[in-house]
């Protein structure tokens, strides 16, 4: 039985990974979780320098999902070179690095400090909510994704997955844009912009007042959008929202999905994503298929 | 390796002691084992649509039982799920989680516990493990809970809003009442509560030890929902937020800017 995927000429063990901003760089599930397990670790958003983030609160719940606007905190890309790639690297799993930016200088310093490091992939976050709101017209652009992308194409050492946000009439529309800038894989989806109101204290719940949606109220969304882009271009697609069980994941490989992220479950159930593993495996046995590849798009 | 663990814990009882006030007892294996005052868990709710752990207190230990006594308020749909469980049904729970009160800090010296509303339960097991002198104050809107057992750990002074028990007003105005000359606080309450006697510590001199909350997801200091802002760069984003629920949730008072 094989669970091998290929994206980009890099081979995941299995097509299972974390999804940015909902693992750290991994440390903290450690405890809960055996890295060494998963097809990769994405870390959360590095930029060139710290970015401290937005307001408290930054959480909320909604039914059947979240709404959270971090804004991206991290510590840069120096630390996260000097601290959580060393750390990451301890295990046998593919490493890929998200990097978010508010200008495209600032994606090239990081793809550019990147360019020699020991990491896998680049996943590219042009889809964040839940910064700078003139900005998100970047993702939501197809012109300005294919440029962005393009050019990064030209610094970045390791394959780049671009990420879209859902927020969009046309998903497809980004997809190609990507492609056509050189993108090696697109991943998507990012969460959905949203808002709580608290009702008592007649306010917004969120300090930023919107939020990106995320959890399993989100997934028949993303799997239509996974479907829709798989279909538009020929690049490897990464599906995302709301995955919880292996179930979640095999829709979305059967919509075409070379490989899967987990986001929020993790933080419902730590060690989400060793079990969907698992339970992959287990359905790939008792269907008696041999090879993980013959599910991807294999709906249509 | 760290000391959280997931469990599925059967809940030993539940009780009402309080307009929205529950007490509940939860059977665990281990986190009882590896739990300090001050320290909190996470609790999953039974309902599916209700994603994110509750945050709780820890309110009593039972080492030798591995029991683990919550008392929490009704405050949304996950707390009111929670109070209508009875004994035998299991709850999710990951603990212990944080970084409790510091006792050793206050060896040999007087201690003054402070708890405002449903920051009062974290106070009950700090005030059983401390092995020192210790005074009591415990701020309340109206309606008294834990106060007969908190009593039994040392004097317990009293601050009610509507002056029916006790000081009338706050914590800070029974301190200054009874004359209470702590040498260092453990406190956990409301905000204005906590900004209130961090000044009053400051205009002592003596540290001032504060439990702080705020909405969560992970838990684990993975998400970085939960942070507050600090005085000296955090270690994680090397900014100046710390993450409640892992640098905290007790700090020193000193630490943070609320």
């Amino acid at each position: 039985m094989n669970t091998k995927v290929t994206i980009a000429g890099v081979e995941l063990k299995n097509p299972v990974m974390t999804a940015s901003g909902t693992f750290g760089s991994g440390e903290e599930y450690s405890e809960f979780v055996d890295l060494n397990r998963l097809g990769a670790v994405v870390t959360k958003g590095v930029a060139d320098v710290p970015w401290p983030g937005n307001p408290t609160p930054r959480i909320a719940e909604v039914y059947g999902g979240m709404l959270n606007a971090i804004g991206l905190q991290n510590p840069g890309v120096e630390v996260f070179c000097e601290r959580d790639l060393p750390f990451l690297k301890k295990y046998d799993t593919k490493v890929i690095v998200n990097v978010c930016g508010h200008s495209p200088e600032e994606y090239l310093r990081v793809v550019e400090r990147l360019a020699s490091e020991d990491v896998d992939m680049l996943e590219i976050n042009i889809s964040c909510p839940n910064v700078n709101a003139n900005f998100l017209s970047f993702g939501q652009d197809p012109a300005c994704v294919e440029s962005l992308t393009s050019q990064i194409k030209k610094v970045a050492g390791q394959p780049i997955i671009m990420k879209l946000t859902p927020n969009v009439t046309d998903i497809t529309e980004v997809a190609k844009a990507a492609e056509a800038g050189g993108a090696d894989a697109v991943s998507l989806i990012n969460t959905l912009t949203g808002m709580k109101i608290d009702v008592n204290k007649r306010t917004f719940v969120l300090a930023n007042k919107t939020g990106g949606m995320s959890g399993p109220a989100v997934k028949p969304v993303a799997v239509r959008m996974v479907y829709q882009t798989a279909q538009a271009v020929k690049i490897p697609v990464i599906g995302m929202g709301g995955i919880t069980t292996a179930e979640d994941a095999l829709e979305f490989i059967l919509a075409g999905a070379t490989a899967v992220s987990v986001g929020t479950a993790n933080f419902f159930q730590p060690d989400a994503t060793v079990e969907i593993v698992k339970e992959i495996e287990r359905y790939l046995e008792e269907n008696k298929i041999q090879d993980i590849k013959e599910l991807i798009g294999a709906v249509r | 390796m760290s000391d959280k663990t997931m469990e599925s814990c059967k809940i030993v009882s539940q009780e009402r002691i309080g307009t929205d006030i529950y007490s509940m007892w939860l059977q665990t294996s281990q986190i009882a084992k590896n739990a300090s005052p001050g320290q909190f868990v996470s609790v999953y709710c039974r309902d599916g649509s209700r994603l994110l752990p509750r945050p709780i207190s820890i309110c009593e230990i039972d080492r030798q039982r591995d029991q683990l006594r919550l008392v929490y308020r009704v405050a949304g749909k996950g707390t009111k799920e929670f109070s209508r469980l009875h004994p035998g049904v299991a709850l999710r729970v990951m603990g212990p989680l944080g970084n409790g009160f510091p006792l050793k800090e206050a060896q040999d010296k007087k201690v003054l516990l402070v708890g405002g509303g449903i920051g009062i339960p974290p106070m009950l097991e700090t005030a059983k493990q401390l092995d020192t002198r210790k005074v009591l104050v415990m701020g309340y809107r109206d309606e008294l809970f834990l106060d007969q057992e908190l009593k039994r750990y040392g004097t317990l002074y009293i601050a009610t809003e509507d002056g029916s028990e006790g000081t009338r007003g706050n914590v800070l105005d029974a301190i200054r009442e009874n004359e209470l000359h702590p040498e260092v606080i453990f406190a956990c309450g409301p905000t204005p509560m906590l900004r209130a006697l961090k000044e009053y510590a400051q205009e002592k001199q003596i540290p001032c030890w504060i439990s702080m909350e705020e909405r969560m997801a992970c838990g684990i200091g993975a998400c970085l929902g939960c942070v507050c802002q600090s005085k000296e760069m955090d270690s994680h984003s090397h900014v100046h937020n710390k993450r409640i629920c892992k640098d905290g949730p007790v700090f020193l008072s000193t630490e943070v800017e609320i």
